[in-house]
């Protein structure tokens, strides 16, 4: 249905793919995956006409083509859901779902009667009941994405491209959108799924290709494909090494006499928390767990001091924090990585130097200027610890892969010399090698003597990586999971048993 | 083959709005340098170049603050109002001498700045809202203060307006040695680099703990007190403090220096030197109009076309 041969496209000091042939079948699901920076991105931009190849061919139903624009590509039935959803957030769900292409009235004009009504009907179909008069902006990001998808399903596409569709959506959502995924397909259309979830993968997939460094080194069929082999060829490893690493394995040394670090006294924020209290010793790393919407990233952000609290007050080493300041929790040794790493974290038209440097410059500076050598020494120091690959210091950080900007983020605050870490989805969104490589250091930190506070929405990851975990529910600590308590098991049970209502999607 | 022939052109062609992008506006200015001097009689004169010079100081002293505005991913339109502000201050004050009248003139553009500042950091109005309430506001209060134009008869002012060392007229020494103090600041300095931070990504800088209303309020005082600076130094050279006029239209001008000079409107970076230039550029495109005697609204049709063009260049590399 669609194919490429010999594709090669170079950026500016980059090659970002050379020689690769990919064909998406109708009727087919193919998984496309590789690290952050294999070239995933770039493929599906060449393919959608955001990029023109440098070299190689784009076939289309059996003849050559060249997309111009993104628009020529819609056209020709060529439909893509991005990782952000690319919606008009203002706009009334239904106005979304027809953008472009609103049923008109005698005059002219917009039928909005039929438009709603059409909406709603198209919305059903995929199982989400929600009034498509309202905003897009006022419903969670998983409704978003459903939205997204409705559309492209209904412009009747030939090629549906997803890219990491199930990134922000909770586990029924995810049933929903495997639902239309199987309807899409056997429509007889060619379905493209990025994503990082193997379980997915294996789930939803026939066929498989997988990318590093540009080029394709494995195509076939999914279920042919052992899931340790995949993992190996995505990392560029052998076996042997990754089995033996483990996947999401922290191990964590702490004294469980310490003084506590951290300790938050019950935090109340209007409609989002209430009463939260917990503590987190030095090298202790606490797992934050529950559903979207259950207060975890609230919780932190409270914390960090970048959400104002009605009332409960947070104390760094017995000392109390001035609430409500990011400048005061960091000054008194708290750092929070953001769970909107673009949006909240990285500057992207910033250097990674100067990103590194950004929250550690009053301290890098005398008299207000900049001591320039000590930067470098200190970028250097993190760039080499935390293996961040960059052409170099200079690069503007929008231009790295997820996983390098978080690093850039974690190194930031580790040249603030922080007392205490705070880790909203660390790991979300980034490629199995670095994901692995941000994990271990999280690891190596809490043994440093920080004291960490995780937060993950993969279970696994959060069980492995805690020491303990504090189980969350609609803004109310439900539960802690000590010491051999703390398994998937008894998370799933203390998040099903706990006696309040069902979670909100939005987080 | 046509399709490849394409895509090459389509890169050469980024290419070429990159630079011209990043270097167009010094292009521009040795173009219309060497045209002038080809086309123009009596262009390459010592005392055409001290005019030239003269003339664009002012515009070149508030366009540096507007440089740091934009930077912040704001906006000061309120310079133009502060120019007059200065004016009618001098005017009042110079019975204490020009040191004193200066220095009130230069806190008045503070004032200005600060109230500013406060409306956007603290009370979250749009740079532009706040800063066209302020440029209301200033040119009625600097009426208020001089309801009408006045001499201003004052040895040192007139020193300050006309002198010179060395053949350099004060006003140009000022005007650089200014450049030279904000580049350095834009470069060197804390406040420099967490300008450009909260240009780029507000809520970034605000989670990397940065201080944003500080910075931010600074960024509106340092506008307001270049745009004093720049009335200061205009009521020298004219000798005369006219709140009326003074300064209208002087935020477009210098809004359209710092955007052809290549500074984005989105914020987040600053290019001194590119400011600089691009108020020469209009300056001398200005001079090469009239002295080929063509009508001043050609001036502004000109500059206009010069506008869309940086624009145009900032615009296309913004979606790479």
């Amino acid at each position: 249905m669609l194919s490429v041969s010999g594709l090669t496209k170079t950026f500016p000091g980059v090659r970002a793919l050379s020689g690769v042939d990919f064909t998406a079948r109708a009727g087919e699901v193919h998984a496309l995956i590789g690290e952050n920076g294999a070239g995933k991105s770039t493929l599906i931009k060449v393919l959608t006409g955001v990029h023109r190849p440098d070299e190689g061919e784009v076939t289309y139903d059996g003849s050559p083509v060249r997309f111009a624009t993104p628009l020529q590509a819609q056209h020709a039935g060529i439909s893509t859901i991005y990782q952000e959803v690319n919606l008009v957030p203002l706009m009334s769900v239904a106005r979304n779902l027809f953008l472009g292409r609103e049923p008109r009235g005698p005059l002219g004009l917009i039928d909005f009667r039929r438009m709603h009504r059409e909406a709603d009907a198209a919305l059903r179909e995929l199982g989400v009941r929600v009034d498509v008069r309202r905003p897009l902006r006022e419903l969670g990001v998983g409704v978003q994405q459903m939205v997204a998808l409705a559309r492209a399903v209904s412009v009747d596409a030939r090629v549906v491209i997803m890219d990491e569709p199930t990134s922000s959506l909770e586990p029924r959502e995810v049933r929903t959108l495997f639902r239309v995924i199987r309807m899409l397909r056997e429509r007889g259309i060619a379905v493209i799924y990025v994503s990082h979830r193997l379980d997915e993968l294996y789930e939803i997939c026939d066929a498989v290709t997988v990318l590093r460094d540009g080029r394709v080194v494995h195509t076939g069929r999914m279920a042919e494909l052992e899931r340790l082999r995949l993992v190996a060829l995505m990392l560029g490893r052998e076996i042997g090494e990754v089995q033996g690493e483990g996947l999401t394995k922290f191990s964590g040394g702490h004294d469980a006499e310490a003084e506590p670090v951290l300790r938050a006294e019950e935090l109340t924020v209007r409609h989002e928390l209430h009463g939260v209290s917990l503590s987190v010793r030095p090298g202790e790393v606490v797992g934050l767990g529950g559903l979207l919407g259950s207060g975890r990233s609230e919780t932190a952000k409270a914390i960090a001091g970048a959400l104002p609290t009605d009332s409960g007050r947070v104390l760094v080493a017995g000392v109390p924090v001035r609430p409500g300041s990011t400048p005061a929790a960091i000054r008194a040794g708290i750092s929070l990585l953001p769970e909107d790493r673009k949006a909240e974290g990285i500057v992207p038209g910033l250097s990674v130097r100067e990103n590194i440097a950004l929250a550690a410059l009053p301290g890098l500076s005398r008299f207000g200027l900049v001591d320039e050598g000590r930067i470098d020494r200190i970028v250097d120091t993190f760039m080499k610890r935390l293996r961040i690959k960059a052409a170099g210091p200079h690069q503007k950080v929008g231009e790295l892969s997820g996983g390098n900007q978080q690093k850039v983020l974690l190194a930031r605050w580790l040249a603030m010399q922080p007392k205490v870490l705070l880790l909203d989805e660390p790991t979300r969104g980034i490629d199995v090698g670095a994901k692995a490589e941000v994990q271990k250091l999280i690891d190596e930190l809490a043994d440093d003597g920080l004291g960490v506070l995780l937060i993950s929405s993969d279970t696994e990851e959060l069980i492995e990586g805690s020491d303990r975990v504090v189980v969350l529910k609609d803004g109310v600590v439900v539960e802690e999971l000590t010491g051999d308590a703390v398994t998937e098991d008894r998370l799933m049970r203390a998040i099903a048993t706990a006696p309040a209502g069902t979670g909100d999607p939005d987080d | 083959m046509t399709e490849l022939t394409l895509g090459r052109v389509t890169a050469d062609r980024d290419r070429l709005l990159r630079l011209l992008q990043q270097y167009g506006v010094y292009a521009g200015v040795v173009v219309l340098l060497l045209a002038n001097t080809v086309f123009t009689p009596h262009f390459l004169s010592a005392e055409n170049f001290r005019t030239q010079a003269v003339q664009v100081a002012p515009v070149l002293i508030v366009a540096l603050g507007m440089a740091l505005a934009i930077g912040s991913e704001g906006v000061d339109l309120s310079v133009g109002s502060v120019m007059a502000l200065s004016t009618s201050l001098i005017s009042l004050y110079l019975g204490y001498g020009p040191w004193i009248a200066a220095l009130a003139a230069v806190i008045g553009g503070i004032v200005v700045g600060c109230a500013n500042g406060a409306l956007i950091a603290f009370v979250g109005v749009q740079p532009i809202v706040a800063t066209l309430a302020l440029m209301v506001a200033g040119r009625g209060l600097a009426l208020v203060l001089l309801p009408q134009l006045k001499d201003v008869r004052d040895p040192g002012m007139a020193a300050l307006g006309s002198g010179d060392v060395l053949g350099v007229p004060y006003l140009v020494l000022i005007a650089a040695a200014l450049a030279l103090v904000v580049a350095f600041v834009v470069r060197r300095t804390t406040f420099g680099r967490q300008l450009l931070a909260i240009g780029d990504s507000r809520p970034a800088a605000r989670l990397a703990g940065l201080p944003v209303r500080r910075v931010l309020i600074i960024v509106y005082v340092c506008s307001g007190a270049l745009a004093a600076i720049a009335g200061v130094l205009a009521t020298a050279r004219l000798t005369a403090s006219d709140p009326t006029s003074l300064g209208t239209l002087m935020e477009l001008s210098a809004i359209t220096a710092v955007v052809v000079g290549g500074t984005p409107l989105s914020g987040g970076r600053v290019r001194i030197g590119g400011t600089v230039a691009g108020a020469v550029l209009i300056q001398l495109l200005t001079t090469t109009l009239i002295k080929h005697d063509l009508p001043p609204s050609w001036t502004q049709i000109a500059q206009a076309v010069v506008i869309v063009l940086a624009v145009y260049a900032a615009r296309e590399r913004g979606k790479r």
